[in-house]
């Protein structure tokens, strides 16, 4: 019930209109010069200070990028992007590098607070006994850029045995893990986004979760893109070992800025026996203004790794921001029962333009997935939903189940779902639905003749269309993605 | 006060109500009663604002306010409530949320505090009792999956909860069984007040039989062609309309 209550509150305390989150933090950064060859890569490796082994891993993919070719067959529409006219590494200049949240950046501090991180986050970061919020406890590993600024609940992480800290401290410091994992489940030229990645990526969060331990708090990354003209190329991996729980929250916004910005991320979660991971994302980077100028381009690589026989992955993703987003946060099912799951919400308004959908790959027996996707689309914006579901020979009686649900605000969008299925085992199963619905006159009318203004009553119907997948999310989360459907849907009626 | 003065509306081209005058009083209860066709939905759209309609001539005010210059919430804060005739359902909206959103959307018009989920709670708990309804019908979605007469008594919860000053009943008492129609005109009577007002549309004696009208108006062919006490209504229900509307031509 509280939950329900909050989200009552934050629908109807929504009335600004506009993207709440672009400010600008000016905190001195540390920039590497544009454009991208090997010696960049050299520079953001050394200023990493990795070893050798990451270096020649980075070199080989930089290789392996310079070969491929920018993929066109999703339905979206860019000009060309200069891969040379982008700072590929900025950090805050350090001063001598944070040791606790006393000597964090208070410029810094304050851009969260602008930012609304909701959750208890915020009151974290500005210093909170832990004590007192035990019960919704989340970590947040911040990503300022490229350098992880804070990371809190090291201590009581440490003592479950689980390892949440930058990607780049874990290269460092947890060589063999990393080694053993990093660019498994998503190679190196899997494509060319995740290529330019594997050779570029400055930060991200790097998360091992032991055996049989169940992680003692949500661990949450917030990611945010601040300097003119870097692109963000986080990578993240995490590794839940056999019996081990994990849930691991992302949250992304950047500031609002003209010119379009890259954000090419990789994420890769690997899961054994009987091991979960529950990964959800809100994110709502800046879509571009209402006619379509500026705005992230949000070009991403997310898979999972079911290897382990029961094991669990479940992608929630709430997507209400980007110019352009192109992610298929996707399982591959090796383990005999494994089970895959995608809920999605994508919201476009104006202009802007989402690919977006998830790749079930049924390898074991008895593996099953499901897959629920609500894709709302207003204004000017195309939403097209793309889902692949395979099942190889092996994958005996394995199972999935997929639903698109496609809502239409306005008769100047676009929804599109283009479903691809594969079943090459006779005793799989795969079912498909799909709806397309307009918001209808009759329904506005009968909110507003209840008292609900125009707005609060598409965001009503809109929360409501989404309920499946937004139930997925943790309880705060939930709140910040329903406010954020209203706020993305401003100005889409009347 | 509710006051309508030559009120004519059109959907498109096509004239629908030509010069509606009636005056209901704060306090009482009107039934507007008349064949199909006759305009009397249209009068409780038009005042309640809904867009297919175009108001061509004549004024609706209540208690002084012109209603047809308001936005249909607006018209809603001022106290205006249209039970549908077939309510709307809403997927996934959860029937607490959507009448608590609304509630308070109301209470914020008029400057009053608005209401947690357990002070709303509490309310909503008390109109379920009185209207010997199950406590379910909260927590359900809006109209999903409801049969002909839960939308019905949805709607009267709805009334209950919101308590209008001016209340429309679109033949909420239609295909009702005799024990929901009941509910329905309880759920009247319980807002019986000096400054409630409801104009209740219906084919059926049996409804102000529970929910005595002050007046009974006959809509036909958009206009009101005669007026009486209840005892028209007994009238229309023993000789039907034919004769009163021949008699008005």
């Amino acid at each position: 019930m509280a939950a329900v209550t909050e989200t009552l509150d934050t629908v109807q305390s929504v009335t600004q209109s506009g993207y709440k989150w672009g400010f600008e933090t000016t905190i001195e950064m540390d920039f590497a010069p544009k454009g991208l060859n090997e010696d960049i890569i050299r520079l953001i490796s050394a200023r990493k200070e990795e070893p050798e082994w990451m270096l020649d891993w980075r070199l080989k993919a930089y290789a392996a990028w310079l070969k491929m070719e920018e993929p066109h067959w999703a339905r979206v529409d860019h000009p060309p992007i200069d891969y040379q006219d982008l700072h590929y590494y900025a950090a805050p200049k350090k001063k001598a590098g944070p040791k606790s949240l006393e000597e964090v950046d208070p410029e810094l501090l304050k851009m969260y607070e602008k930012l609304g991180i909701p959750l208890k986050e915020r009151a974290i970061l500005a210093g909170v006994d832990p004590d007192t919020v035990e019960n919704t406890q989340v970590a947040v590993d911040a990503v300022f850029d490229s350098v992880s600024v804070a990371t809190t609940f090291q201590q009581t992480l440490r003592k479950a045995g689980v390892i949440f800290c930058p990607i780049s401290e874990a290269v460092r410091e947890h060589p063999d893990l990393v080694r053993q994992y990093l660019g498994t489940v998503v190679p190196t030229g899997d494509n060319f986004f995740a290529a330019l990645n594997s050779a570029v990526f400055t930060d991200g969060s790097f998360v091992y979760i032991p055996k049989g331990v169940r992680c003692p708090m949500e661990l949450s990354t917030y990611f945010r893109i601040n300097a003119r003209n870097t692109g963000q190329f986080e990578r993240t991996l995490i590794i839940a070992e056999a019996g081990s729980h994990v849930s691991y929250l992302e949250g992304c916004t950047a500031p609002q800025r003209d010119e379009n910005q890259l954000h090419a991320a990789v994420v890769e979660l690997v899961a054994m026996d009987d091991a979960q991971i529950k990964y959800s994302t809100v994110q709502n980077w800046y879509p571009g203004d209402a006619n379509g100028k500026g705005g992230i381009y949000n070009f991403v690589t997310k898979r999972g790794a079911c290897r382990g026989a029961r094991s669990k992955i479940s992608w929630t993703q709430v997507e209400t921001g980007s110019a352009i987003t192109w992610k298929y946060p996707s399982c591959v099912l090796h383990g005999e029962d494994s089970v895959g799951e995608f809920y999605s919400v994508a919201v476009t308004n104006n202009h802007q333009q989402a690919d977006t959908g998830t790749k079930m790959i049924h390898i074991g027996k008895g593996s099953r997935s499901t897959i629920i996707s609500k894709g709302i689309s207003a204004g000017h914006s195309n939403n097209t939903y793309r889902g692949l579901v395979r099942m190889l020979p092996s994958a005996t009686n394995a199972r999935n189940f997929t639903q698109c649900d496609s809502l239409l605000i306005g008769d100047q969008c676009g929804a599109h779902t283009v479903p691809y299925i594969e079943s090459r085992n006779l005793t799989a199963k795969v079912e498909h639905e799909a709806t397309t619905s307009k918001i209808a006159d009759d329904q506005l009318f009968y909110c507003r003749q209840r008292g609900l203004s125009e707005e609060d009553a598409v965001g009503l119907i809109v929360n409501g269309f989404c309920k499946d997948v937004l139930k997925e999310l943790p309880m705060e989360f939930a709140v910040e993605a329903q406010k954020l459907l209203a706020v993305s849907l401003e100005g889409s009626v009347g | 006060m509710l006051e309508i003065l030559e009120l004519a509306a059109s959907i498109g081209d096509k004239p629908i109500l030509k010069g509606i005058d009636l005056t209901v009083p704060a306090g009482e209860v009107h039934a507007i009663m008349g064949p199909n066709g006759s305009g009397k939905s249209t009068l409780g759209y038009v005042q309640s604002g809904r867009d297919d309609y175009t108001v061509t001539g004549g004024t609706a005010t209540f208690n002084g306010i012109d209603l047809l210059d308001m936005e249909p919430e607006q018209r809603a804060a001022a106290g205006v409530f249209l039970a549908f005739q077939a309510p709307i359902e809403l997927p996934g909206v959860n029937n607490a949320n959507f009448l608590r959103t609304a509630l308070n959307a109301i209470r914020r018009a008029h400057g009053e505090p608005e209401l947690d989920a357990v002070q709303f709670l509490k309310l909503a708990r008390t109109a379920t009792k009185q209207l010997a309804m199950p406590d379910d019908m909260l927590k359900r979605n809006v109209n999903v999956g409801f049969s002909g007469g839960e939308k019905k008594r949805n709607e009267v919860l709805q009334m209950a909860i919101l308590r209008p000053k001016l209340a429309i009943l679109d033949e909420t008492d239609s295909g009702l069984d005799i024990d929901a129609l009941k509910i329905v005109a309880d759920g009247v009577n319980a807002l019986r007040a000096p400054d409630f007002s409801a104009l209740v549309i219906t084919h059926h004696q049996r409804l102000l039989d529970h929910l005595v009208p002050n007046r009974v108006h006959v809509l036909a062919h958009g206009r009101i062609v005669r007026s009486g006490g209840p005892e028209l209504a007994r009238e229309l229900e023993k000789s039907g309309y034919a004769g009163v509307i021949a008699e008005a031509a």
